[in-house]
């Protein structure tokens, strides 16, 4: 545990000091939240303590693919147990799925903590660009989306957090030529559909 | 097959911890993740590259003094390359990530409710699927386990310093362009 506390006040110190700078109040960020450097620090800290207690690392779309093939189990057994990737991997709840559950969980609770509970349907950003009404297409797009998002992550073996945060820290070559796909992907789409 | 309880509960506690940080984050936001990839909000990026800044230092000098052991992702190209491509174009319809989805979730964000049950769809399309486009994958090239200092024969410390340094450097772009427009979210 010693390199922990040894590399604390280090790692953190200029981001920290950053944040206090007097241009940024806490006004500047809404609904309770902090600061992104000290957001990206306590992240950077969290993928460190994951590598270290649980032997994994910090990532989020594995959980899905189990969830996937728990729900499969249910709705189609016979198919879902002729899949070779759930027969190698067999849905369970497992530390992934736990994680999924804690981040809902974490999420809630810091929301309610800082005010920030919300029950909305259409995002204003959203709305400005597709209009009020536009309900039902913004329903069908984000279902589109995510599964394009979760088709993407699997055959890339990872998501934001798993290759754009815990691989990208392990300096992976693999990580950084996904996490650039990422944004190349998502730059050439959101030019498409927020030009003005 | 189960996990261990220990094991469980701390995935439950570790996803607790990222849940609770993402919120505070704002990353679990439309605006935040579509203003980044417009590259009109920059919240996203100043996370990622504190986080990536902070966690080589903490997980490299872990691994240098045999606390832990690395988790890299192989560099298969075809699966990297598509498979990221379509991640960003999902990115920009679904507006959240598959982590920061889940946050938005627990925010009580409907629409998020809805893009959630489509990544657990495309999750086990892509797992169905697996026949199909796995031999077509494989079939580019994989040039295994591999780290940018190993690929480059160069002093992993220099890439670490080189990233604090990049990150130090963005982080005082950013807070001056701040300083100059209050109120700007960049």
């Amino acid at each position: 545990m010693k390199p922990i506390l040894t590399f604390a006040p280090a790692a953190f110190s200029p981001f920290v000091t950053l944040a206090a700078e007097p241009g940024m109040s806490s006004l500047d960020y809404p609904g309770g939240s902090w600061s992104p450097y000290v957001v990206g620090a306590l992240i950077g800290v969290l993928s460190m303590l994951t590598f270290y207690f649980s032997n994994q690392p910090l990532g989020a779309s594995t959980g899905y693919a189990r969830l996937a093939g728990m729900i499969g189990r249910i709705v189609a057994p016979k198919h879902t147990q002729s899949l070779k990737y759930y027969q190698d991997n067999e849905p369970a709840v497992d530390w992934e799925v736990m994680l999924v559950a804690g981040v809902i969980l974490g999420a809630f609770v810091a929301a309610w903590q800082g005010g920030d509970l919300s029950s909305e349907w259409l995002p204003p950003m959203w709305a400005v660009r597709f209009g009020q009404d536009s309900l039902v297409p913004r329903l069908a797009v984000a279902l589109l989306g995510g599964v394009l998002v979760a088709f993407g992550a699997r055959l890339a073996g990872g998501c934001t957090s798993g290759h754009g945060i815990s691989g990208a820290l392990q300096l992976s070559v693999g990580s950084w030529i996904a996490l650039i796909c990422f944004f190349l992907g998502g730059i050439a789409a959101a030019m498409l559909m927020y030009r003005t | 097959m189960c996990d261990e309880p220990s094991k469980l509960v701390l995935g439950l506690f570790t996803g607790l911890v990222f849940g609770f940080v993402l919120q505070k984050g704002r990353v679990g936001k439309f605006p935040v993740i579509i203003g980044q990839i417009l590259q009109k909000r920059w919240t996203v990026v100043k996370i990622m590259l504190t986080a990536i800044v902070v966690g080589s230092v903490r997980v490299y000098t872990m691994v240098s003094l045999g606390m832990a052991q690395l988790h890299v992702k192989p560099a298969m190209f075809g699966g990297l390359i598509l498979g990221g491509l379509l991640f960003g174009i999902g990115m920009a319809l679904l507006g959240y990530c598959p982590g920061t989805s889940v946050a938005a979730c627990g925010e009580g964000k409907r629409d998020a409710m809805f893009g959630t049950v489509g990544v657990i769809t495309g999750a086990f399309a892509c797992v169905w699927l697996y026949p199909v486009h796995q031999p077509a994958l494989n079939s580019f090239p994989d040039w295994g386990k591999i780290t940018l200092p190993e690929l480059t024969t160069t002093s992993l410390w220099l890439w670490i310093l080189g990233l604090f340094v990049l990150a130090a450097a963005r982080a005082y772009v950013f807070e001056e362009t701040r300083r100059r427009s209050p109120g700007s979210y960049t």
